[in-house]
């Protein structure tokens, strides 16, 4: 009786010891959640209280929240200059460089991930290496090369160089979501008598279409936000997309910060509702290389 | 940020990096299609065509570049000089400080792998709300690097937003030009760069704990082991080979995905003290017109990444040998 009593209350005693220990453990770790999870959206509650506020209210109060919310600043951002063009550009050359890099690297991840091909393995290797080339590299003799073929500052001159430079990449990802497909699917297929084709057609991508749509959303954010190909290949002021369009921006409001934050706003919208709509998206095909499988 | 790393792809960025043998293993050859001769080529011809126009043309092209004197219009011929632009680059001041600038910013590296380690440790045990952190934690990597330089560029300013919390505080003292000093605009432009990049190792390491099994981690709770133990002694060695990934992506990036970060905060100044090889390249080719010195860079550029990439790929064979996958 005494024995077990008294292991009751060692128990009882450990216990309480293990809940104020877990307490302040859920406190310490919410307090470092919330310390970097403030840190993370400062610059973007500093971009929308700045964009509310008016120049003279700025200067009086950079920090704080606007005293008089004015949504002026956002008339001033679009029209003011060439935003709305950039915009565009933006739009046309990142929707022509996906479609493009997508379908191609479709095509190239099928017979590497699903066909017997002895070369096969090789090129996959070659690939891998091939998504770590510093793209300054690069430039030096694309530069000449579309010179010489007089595509600078074309919209297919830079289309050809996004779509080559993601499509190692994208091929990669696609080579690793295609080999997940259950052989038997295509094994019933070809029994039916389908050619390579149609099996490509008819199950294979149907079946990849949350793969596809990963590639897709990691490609379109590399290609809104990359910047060195566009200062380099678009050089006229109505050619450039919005990301090299900002840095002007910049300059040219340089004393309006109010009206510089609203463009920023702006320019990052498109992106951060991909980001809200597809979080999974971008978390699978931005993690794939660190996580097994 | 890398190319489609993305990846740098950079982005790309960022860009991942896995083995081909694990890639290939994950398919089972003995129950592919057997398709006709010549099929795979078919299917393969477009990727392979961009590959020659967009990676091994440039390459050679680049590297003879780097042996010659590269002509700029009809009066100015190009002449082969054999190893004068390699003897000029590592000559240069300039070169070997925007190399320095690069080795400085690895430094940016194990800060991220550390503090991404403890994120996703803490995210791990699901705290409440542990979806909307992590949400909240990779948003950074998705904002465009254009935006955040300005952003950042603006709140350290001399007048800026930091330096007036810094005098609010009491701290007025430490209050700088922060991008327009040379002692302080490099270490500023890795803070940045530490601030956008961290959440990606955040999600990386993430993805990999849940992807483990969860019997260890489980036992050690129930044997009562403190937080800190089982940290260091089951959740750190499961994520080894994250750890190396992660660690290769961002290093990688350091070297040839930071272009954007000096091209908008600083343009390399304050008097050169932040210029890193890309930004070096890039005055040199496109300011300059020394394409052959610019394309000596480059090579010694490449160097370094496959240096790196070989070093990886060592890494993963070892970390294999002890059982990790």
């Amino acid at each position: 009786m005494a024995t077990s009593e008294i292991a009751q209350d060692v128990f009882a005693r450990r216990v309480q010891r293990t809940r104020r220990w877990s307490l302040a453990g859920a406190i310490g770790r919410h307090a470092v959640l919330l310390l970097f999870s403030a840190l993370a959206l400062f610059p973007l509650y500093f971009m929308i209280a700045s964009a509310l506020k008016t120049n003279s209210d700025f200067a009086d109060n950079q920090l704080g929240p606007p005293h008089h919310v004015v949504f002026s600043t956002f008339h001033s951002a679009v029209s003011g200059g060439d935003m709305g063009r950039w915009l565009l550009n933006s739009l046309l050359i990142t929707a022509a460089a996906v479609i493009v890099s997508t379908a191609l690297a479709a095509a190239a991840a099928y017979p590497l991930s699903l066909m017997r091909w002895r070369p096969g393995r090789w090129l996959l290797t070659l690939l891998i290496a091939l998504m770590v080339v510093p793209p300054i590299v690069l430039i030096i003799p694309l530069f000449q090369m579309m010179s010489d073929a007089h595509q600078l500052n074309t919209y297919r001159g830079v289309i050809v160089i996004y779509t080559g430079i993601m499509l190692p990449f994208s091929t990669f990802l696609l080579v690793s979501f295609f080999s997940t497909i259950p052989r038997s699917l295509l094994e019933a297929a070809r029994m039916d008598g389908a050619s390579a084709w149609r099996t490509f057609i008819r199950v294979v991508l149907p079946l990849s279409v949350p793969a596809l749509v990963t590639v897709v959303v990691v490609q379109a954010l590399w290609v809104w936000n990359e910047v060195l190909i566009a200062v380099v290949f678009l050089q006229k002021d109505t050619l450039r997309t919005l990301m090299v369009g900002l840095t002007l921006f910049k300059s040219r409001y340089q004393v309006d910060v109010p009206v510089v934050m609203a463009g920023m706003l702006v320019a990052t919208l498109p992106m951060f509702l991909l980001y809200l709509g597809g979080q999974r998206f971008f978390i699978r095909g931005l993690t794939a290389g660190g996580v097994k499988g | 940020m890398g190319a489609p790393r993305a990846i740098a792809l950079t982005a790309p960025v960022t860009r991942g990096i896995i083995p081909a043998e694990r890639a290939f293993s994950m398919s089972n050859t003995a129950r592919r299609m057997k398709p006709k001769r010549g099929i795979p080529w078919l299917y393969a011809a477009p990727t392979l065509a961009f590959v020659v126009l967009i990676f091994a043309y440039p390459i050679v092209t680049l590297i003879r570049y780097s042996t010659e004197s590269v002509g700029t219009s009809q009066y100015i011929p190009t002449r082969s000089v054999g190893l004068a632009n390699f003897r000029y680059i590592f000559g240069d001041s300039l070169f070997v400080r925007a190399i320095e600038n690069n080795l400085k910013l690895f430094l940016c590296v194990p800060i991220m792998v550390i503090l991404a380690v403890l994120l996703a440790a803490i995210l791990y045990e699901r705290p409440r709300g542990w979806k909307v952190y992590r949400a909240i934690l990779f948003l950074p990597y998705v904002l465009s690097i254009p935006v955040v330089g300005v952003v950042f560029g603006y709140l350290f300013t001399y007048n800026g937003s930091v330096n007036e919390a810094l005098r609010s505080v009491g701290l007025g003292l430490f209050a700088q030009d922060w991008l327009g000093s040379t002692k302080w605009a490099l270490p500023t432009i890795g803070l940045v760069i530490i601030w956008k990049e961290l959440g990606f190792g955040v999600i990386v390491f993430n993805a990999r704990l849940m992807s483990v099994s969860e019997e260890f981690s489980e036992a050690a709770r129930v044997d009562g082991a403190r937080w800190w133990r089982r940290l260091w002694h089951i959740t750190v060695p499961q994520l080894v080979p994250a750890i190396a990934f992660f660690a290769v992506v961002e290093l990688i990036n350091m070297l040839s995905w930071v272009f954007a970060y000096i091209y908008v905060m600083t343009l390399g100044g304050p008097q050169n003290s932040t210029v890193v090889s890309e930004f070096y390249i890039y005055e040199q080719v496109f300011q300059n017109n020394v394409i052959g010195v610019g394309a000596a860079a480059g090579v010694v550029l490449l160097g370094i990444v496959s240096i790196l990439i070989v070093a990886r790929t060592t890494l993963e064979r070892r970390l294999s040998a002890y059982g990790y996958e």
